[in-house]
């Protein structure tokens, strides 16, 4: 009998858990209940001839789906092998990279891996740099470039697909480099200090453009960074990474009021929490020069 | 207004350029006419001795005869032949070698001492040698215009190769590409310009090769010319063999000119 009661009471209970889940998931709280990008205690060792170096140390975090998460920290901390790590291109000395439950050992379709510098191919015209990533998948059709097409016109550079990178400014080029990166479809966006290598105004100007691309066609983003106004624009959470061997320092949430409602990273740099954003996350950092 | 004026003034300063290259263009020329005029005027007057200088009349009048009786057309057919299979497959071969070290590391790593010594090694040298073993018809006279130019070759399309950005790579392995789709999608294109001065290069390298290998064995060509003229000590056939030569390298140069603004349109 009592049992029986029991019985229910957890069954009841149970149901109302699934319930608050189903509630839960259609507020904005929680995204997804499964990660996109789970990263499991990574460390990293560097062997040299003259000795160990120890670049990440147990590293872990989980990333949702349709997030921005920007990575900041000491230059020369470990970010990038990070990144390297996640993206299947090198091995870790331990821990697991878990990309929608499957586990990565090598670079997979479903990561897109964006870099400090466009690194379009100078032989290729913008459309033929696009489909880069298809041809090597051996999946260019008729349609992989109609999409392309739209790509390139929907983000302004429809009237350059014909043209050589060398014909592109910085801005452009870049915006190419996202493009061809998307074409792929990847599931998680990998971004190396996408704009450092260009100058501060069209920096201003791209990286606005760059998140309200990602936020459009709502990417699953990883970005890694030396502007703290630039995470904080972009970015729905930042981690903040130790000097070496980088280890997890924080996980800040930001939650911007951006002016007028409208979200978008030039605009949200007007929102009164950013200040406060930006001494946490320098005082956190540490940084002497 | 403003426009008009503009447009004026650049009018004016596209018309500066094209004299300026006009000019140069003239007095480039006039050079090689007045050199010559000299040449035929001292050789007239007697002023120089035309059994060691010739002259440029003489030299026509050789090249002429030459030509009436096919002899002409029959040793400069032999010596271009030897130098185009030289060349191509000396950059054939050279390329071959280098996308193998590029392929593996350790091949590259265990050769490159032999490359150096072999690099800097006077290629001319290698001349007897292979005439011996290859033989003394046209087969060794190719095989040692392949042997001057293709270590160059090799190491220079070796190090076009490497020298490109490791970031690259690393893109083309982000989408999942192999070895063979990072060698034809990157490294190969990116060192076609490398490859076309390569080209241009050891077409020089392989006249070299033809050349000493003509000296040394044949019976023809326009090495053979040269060689046959001075042990009867004329003048006019060996400055005509050279003529030609300079003649034959300027064309050969223009058509991998034309080649190369095909490749590297990208680039203009």
């Amino acid at each position: 009998m009592l049992l029986k009661v029991i019985n229910v009471i957890t069954l009841i209970a149970f149901m109302n858990i699934i319930k608050y889940d189903k509630l839960s998931a259609k507020g904005e709280l929680l995204m997804s209940k499964n990660p996109v990008l789970e990263v499991k205690n990574i460390s990293m060792i560097y062997h040299t001839l003259n000795g160990e170096v120890e670049a990440i140390s147990d590293i872990d975090f989980k990333v949702y789906e349709g997030e921005i998460i920007g990575i900041v920290g000491p230059s020369g901390c470990g970010k990038s092998t990070l990144l390297s790590i996640i993206s299947g291109l090198i091995t870790p000395s331990s821990g697991e990279v878990i990309v929608k439950g499957r586990k990565v050992t090598k670079p997979s379709k479903n990561i897109g891996y964006m870099f400090q510098r466009d690194h379009l191919l100078e032989w290729r015209n913008i459309l033929q740099n696009v489909l880069l990533g298809l041809e090597i998948q051996n999946r260019v059709d008729k349609k992989a470039v109609e999409k392309a097409e739209k790509l390139l016109d929907t983000y302004g550079l429809g009237e350059f697909k014909e043209s050589y990178p060398r014909q592109l400014s910085g801005g452009m080029r870049q915006r190419a480099a996202l493009i061809r990166t998307l074409m792929v479809e990847p599931e998680l966006l990998l971004l190396d200090e996408p704009f450092s290598a260009l100058d501060y105004q069209t920096r201003l100007a791209i990286s606005d453009e760059i998140g309200l691309i990602l936020k459009n066609e709502n990417k699953t983003t990883l970005m890694v960074t030396h502007d703290i106004a630039e995470a904080i624009s972009i970015s729905d959470r930042i981690i903040i990474l130790s000097n070496r061997p980088a280890k997890i320092k924080d996980i800040i949430d930001i939650e911007l009021t951006c002016p007028n409602n409208k979200w978008s990273p030039i605009n949200c740099r007007e929102a009164p929490e950013f200040r406060h954003y930006f001494n946490r996350i320098w005082k956190e950092l540490d940084i002497h020069v | 207004m403003y426009e008009v004026e503009a447009s004026k003034e650049h009018k004016n300063f596209l018309q500066k350029i094209r004299r300026r290259k006009k000019i140069i263009l003239i007095t480039q020329i006039s050079i090689f006419i007045l050199g010559l005029a000299f040449w035929e005027i001292a050789a007239r007057l007697s002023l120089i001795d035309t059994f060691l200088t010739s002259s440029p009349s003489n030299i026509w009048n050789t090249f002429l005869k030459m030509s009436k009786n096919g002899n002409l057309a029959y040793h400069v057919g032999i010596s271009v032949f030897e130098n185009i299979i030289g060349f191509t497959a000396g950059t054939l071969i050279g390329v071959l070698v280098a996308i193998g070290l590029w392929w593996s590391d350790f091949l590259a790593k265990v050769l490159e001492p032999y490359l150096v010594v072999l690099n800097s090694l006077p290629k001319t040298a290698l001349a007897p040698i292979i005439i011996i073993w290859i033989g003394t018809g046209y087969d060794g006279i190719i095989v040692t215009a392949i042997s001057v130019s293709v270590v160059i070759t090799i190491m220079n399309m070796f190090n076009s190769f490497i020298s490109v950005d490791e970031d690259k790579i690393k893109l083309l392995k982000t989408f999942g590409a192999t070895k063979l789709q990072i060698f034809k999608k990157v490294v190969l294109p990116h060192s076609i310009p490398d490859m076309i001065s390569t080209l241009k290069v050891n077409i020089g390298l392989s006249w070299v090769g033809v050349i000493v290998g003509e000296f040394l064995v044949s019976r023809a060509g326009i090495g053979w010319l040269l060689v046959y003229g001075s042990q009867v000590f004329q003048f006019d056939l060996i400055m005509m063999g050279v003529f030609i030569l300079a003649i034959i390298s300027v064309i050969m140069y223009k058509i991998v000119s034309i080649v190369e603004n095909k490749f590297t349109r990208w680039n203009q």
